[in-house]
């Protein structure tokens, strides 16, 4: 009985033949114990936890995303720069540094991460700093449930970490399509690793995508009609609605895998009838819509910076919204998109590259939208008008490869090519991660209080540019000359060495832009001093979330705003200008009311480390461990259920403490 | 000029790294169907690039000129809507779609690698495909031959592939000179009719990750004359290996980097009884179904 209550696990789990994973999980470890000892050092146990990690505040929540997010992005970095290194030396006689089994497994980690635990916290995190105050709202709708998704999601990256040290990761590639994915081919624990670090921070993603819904549908500020949204938070509506519709179907998608893995189900498997391109289907049905998740809130990021660093009124604001909602419903139905060579006949080829070029219509009027927002305007070359610049050019490109894929004909040709790769990192990096550095340039002041460095932004940015043409580039032109994704080896005779050289080259360069970022966030914290923004409007902004101090007292606003058109912040603005000419237009001075907060709560935490023990107990058939934790799971929901003490009001001597301060800030 | 120079740099020296990428491989096709996909490809980029040149280059010209330090740029900063503009770019971009659309309905139906096609007077080969742990086998029904990594076929013959793959992750079977590509899945059958112009060795290779051997998972499609293909039909004939039941389940196992082998003579109805042996649990390559009887009596 011992040798099976840690399941599957021994110390043959971990990898002391791989030296690279070694490495990297050392440094790991050493981070991890480093920032420990750090925050033993500084004596901030208790402030962590208790101003921190049971924060129920959608801006400190949003804070935590955006730090995951960028670790992870530097782990999905290092595993990018493993196979730019991995193919510019692995040619002809020479075989490299990764065996195809580590190989494998990097891609299908870089993919993994770089979706799931670099782009989707970077959103999450950005829309949860910025929805409520846009919509002039005090807190999310369920602030709780907020604290539970993060948790959930911090499992899922725990869990990713956790497999460069114990057992392995998928080798799969980033949507582990079946029968590759199935025990037969994949008998170890890579796929449940992959499998559970999904499912868990997916439902994270779900509740994320549910308590916004909600709080943009009810909690606007009064005034504040739909078409006067804010375009990120109409992006942001949008993208949830895409999550609650598609993250179920991943859900399910993963669980029928689960089944077949662990009960030897055959929903997906070679023999007893199972049908692998099902899974294919499923896995694209929530993954195309998932794109246009990550995207749609970029988009909405590069409405307001054009609109704030033009000094002008957003061009098209209606029809702003009506492309997004196409795209949002056009998303749904493009999926095939993604095998026009599975043996699809004509008529459904034709009509899903139909479809998927449509999409570009919309699209294509956003991008002239934000054109014509420049257009007549004053652009002031802030580091978040280069990163927008920058998308409106490469994004360009990006979207006409991406129409010249969807061309059934083109496809036959170019699928599982370099080409493909080229194409969607152009997009992911050209318009989702410039536009979220654009977004976290743009709000940073806003969350902590003071500017980032500009001169280390631009320069951060002119190396993810240059990079960018210099990594990919080559690929497209690998594509066309037939070279395959995902190889850890190829023949000198193919003539494609000199280009993956390049491309190892332009890595590089973007590790460079990596490193400015880093470097950008280091400095700024340390000379926060010289770069305070104490007005709370530090580029002259036109929506809600300037109205408010730098960083937004906890409640954000002392008064619910009242907002009478698409600019509030602006008008608000023009009001106090024209003072003398129109006094009725400045809101008479009001005494301040208590104000109804939510408590915060460690349950987001416990719920948390319960999962994580489920999730580690699953992976590796520690069947004890898997009942013990979900029995925990059910007690702590149980437990926070049956808790009546979970919020408080905010007295008034309080406020007006808080709000002195403020003033007297803006006054120095 | 500051903010210009440097994209300007960047994409012309993008378009010459394009320019040289064309007389790549996939650009440099060698039969009918490849030489249309690529004609769509350049195609499709030249319509598309109607609105993308100017996009980038409005995109350069509005924020030079409309730059804060250009005070003598008009400055209208609460006009936000025009008509005409909206017109205009709802407009042109759904034109676009329309005349590219019409062409991906018609070379959809074209392409598709189901439709046979038509050489008049000249009969297509065909050549079953299974995709094996990591190697290719060739099955030649009408010439009662097989080959691994491996595939010669006449010039200027249409060639129809009929693919499946033995108890193997999903493979896609790909020759990029030839043009489309298609997967390859235990239990199922899939078409491809391609055909070659030009004799010569071509690359062709696996294009769907599938585990520890798929970087050496490659083949060579020769396209031969008529009559160095059936001298080669002659040769294999004599080759010391027949492929039978016995011989193709050793070679099912998984092995990487396989050489080329010929096979002087096939089991009969291989292919069927392989992929029909994904649908009935315990049915024999042989046909033999005595297994199956066995298990369910169980």
């Amino acid at each position: 009985m011992f040798d099976h209550i840690l399941g599957k696990l021994d110390l043959s789990a971990i990898p002391f033949s791989e030296p690279p994973a070694m490495i990297a999980g050392g440094g790991m470890i050493f981070g991890a114990i480093a920032v420990m000892l750090l925050v033993t050092y500084l004596g901030k146990w208790k402030w962590l936890w208790s101003e921190w990690l049971t924060s129920v505040d959608h801006k400190k929540i949003g804070i935590m995303y955006i730090i995951v997010a960028i670790v992870m992005l530097l782990r999905g970095f290092a595993d990018a720069m493993l196979m730019r290194a991995q193919q510019a030396v692995s040619v002809g006689s020479a075989h490299g540094f990764l065996p195809p089994s580590h190989y494998d497994q990097i891609f299908t980690a870089h993919g993994v991460i770089m979706i799931f635990f670099m782009a989707m916290p970077f959103m999450v995190g950005l829309m949860n700093i910025v929805v409520p105050l846009q919509i002039g709202a005090r807190d999310v709708a369920f602030p709780f449930l907020n604290s539970v998704s993060f948790w959930l999601f911090v499992i899922g990256v725990v869990l990713v970490m956790l497999s460069l040290i114990v057992g392995e990761f998928g080798r799969t590639g980033w949507l582990a399509y079946p029968p590759l994915s199935e025990r037969q081919f994949s008998p170890g624990v890579g796929v449940d690793y992959y499998l559970w670090s999904l499912q868990i921070s997916g439902i994270g993603t779900l509740l994320t995508g549910i308590n916004f819904f909600v709080t943009i549908l009810k909690m606007r500020c009064p005034g504040m009609t739909l078409m006067r949204m804010p375009i990120f938070t109409w992006t942001a509506l949008c993208t949830n609605i895409l999550i609650i519709i598609a993250f179920p179907i991943l859900t399910v998608t993963l669980g029928m895998l689960a089944l077949d893995r662990y009960l030897d189900f055959h929903f997906f498997s070679n023999s007893f009838g199972g049908n692998q391109m099902l899974y294919v289907n499923l896995i694209w049905a929530w993954g195309h819509p998932e794109v246009y998740i990550l995207v749609l809130p970029a988009f909405g990021i590069f409405s307001e910076v054009v609109s704030t660093y033009c000094q002008k009124r957003l061009f098209g604001y209606a029809t702003m919204v009506y492309a997004t909602a196409c795209i949002t419903v056009l998303s749904f139905i493009v999926w095939l998109h993604h095998f026009f060579t599975m043996g699809a006949g004509a008529n459904v080829n034709a009509f899903f590259g139909i479809a998927t070029m449509i999409i570009s219509v919309p699209t294509g009027v956003k991008i002239f939208n934000w054109l014509f927002t420049m257009y007549r305007g004053r652009v002031h070359f802030s580091a978040p008008m280069y990163w927008t610049l920058g998308f409106i050019v490469t994004f360009s490109i990006g979207g006409m490869t991406g129409v010249l894929l969807a061309v059934p004909g083109a496809d036959f040709l170019l699928h599982n090519s370099l080409f493909l790769i080229a194409h969607f990192h152009n997009v992911i990096i050209g318009g989702v991660v410039f536009g979220y550095i654009a977004g976290f340039t743009y709000w940073f002041p806003k969350a902590t209080g003071f500017k980032l460095n500009e001169f280390l932004g631009k320069s951060s940015f002119w190396c993810w540019l240059v990079g960018f043409y210099v990594a990919f580039i080559p690929l497209y032109i690998l594509g066309f000359m037939g070279a395959t994704r995902r190889l850890s080896h190829y023949d000198a005779s193919t003539g494609w060495h000199p280009y993956f050289v390049i491309a190892g080259v332009g890595a590089l360069i973007i590790a460079a832009g990596i490193g400015f970022m880093v470097l950008q966030i280091g400095v700024s914290i340390l000379k926060r001093k010289q770069n305070m923004d104490t007005t709370g409007d530090p580029w002259n902004g036109r929506t809600l979330e300037w109205d408010t101090a730098s960083p937004p007292p906890f409640y954000n606003f002392a008064f619910i705003p009242h907002v009478h058109s698409v600019e509030p912040h602006w008008d608000h603005k023009q009001a106090q200008l024209h003072a003398a000419e129109h006094p009725e237009n400045i809101e008479p001075k009001r005494p301040y009311e208590p104000i109804h907060m939510p408590k915060n709560t460690g349950v987001g935490v416990m719920i948390g480390i319960f999962g994580f023990f489920l999730g580690f107990a699953l992976i590796w058939d520690i069947w004890w461990l898997v009942i013990a934790s979900g029995v925990a799971i059910f007690i702590s929901v149980a437990y926070r259920s049956f808790d009546y003490d979970i919020d408080y009001y905010v007295t008034v001597e309080e406020i007006e403490k808080i709000e002195n301060e403020i003033s007297s800030r803006v006054k120095a | 000029m500051k903010y210009k120079f440097k994209p300007c740099i960047l994409i012309s020296l993008g378009l010459m790294l394009l320019l040289t990428g064309c007389s790549a491989i996939v650009l440099n096709p060698k039969g009918i169907i490849g030489q249309k996909e690529n004609e769509l490809i350049i195609d499709a980029i030249l319509l598309m690039l109607i609105v993308v040149v100017p996009v980038i280059f409005m995109t350069f010209v509005f924020a030079w000129k409309y730059r804060a330090s250009n005070k003598k740029a008009e400055y209208a900063p609460k006009w936000h809507h025009s008509n005409a503009i909206e017109a205009f770019v709802w407009g042109v971009p759904i034109m676009i779609i329309l005349v590219l659309g019409t062409i991906t309905w018609r070379t959809t139906h074209e392409l598709d690698p189901y439709k046979p096609l038509n050489v008049p007077g000249v009969e297509p080969i065909n050549i079953q495909v299974i995709a094996l742990d990591w190697k290719w086998l060739f099955i030649y029904p009408e010439q009662n031959i097989a080959s691994v990594n491996l595939v010669e076929f006449p010039v200027n013959v249409p060639v129809h592939f009929i693919l499946t793959s033995g108890d193997t992750p999903m493979n896609a079977f790909h020759i990029p000179q030839l043009g489309t590509q298609i997967y390859a899945m235990a239990g199922m059958t899939t078409h491809l009719h391609l055909i070659a112009d030009e004799g010569g060795d071509y690359f062709g290779r696996a294009v769907n990750i599938n585990g520890q051997g798929f970087s050496g998972m490659q083949f060579v499609a020769r396209a031969s004359s008529m009559s160095d293909f059936k001298k080669w039909v002659e040769k294999v004939k004599q080759s010391s290996s027949a492929l039978s039941v016995d011989t193709f389940k050793q070679l099912s196992k998984p092995s990487e980097d396989n050489p080329v082998s010929t096979y002087s003579s096939v089991a009969e109805h291989l292919f069927d009884n392989l992929v029909m042996s994904f649908m009935m649990p315990g049915m024999e390559l042989d046909g033999s179904h005595a297994a199956a009887v066995t298990r369910t009596i169980k």
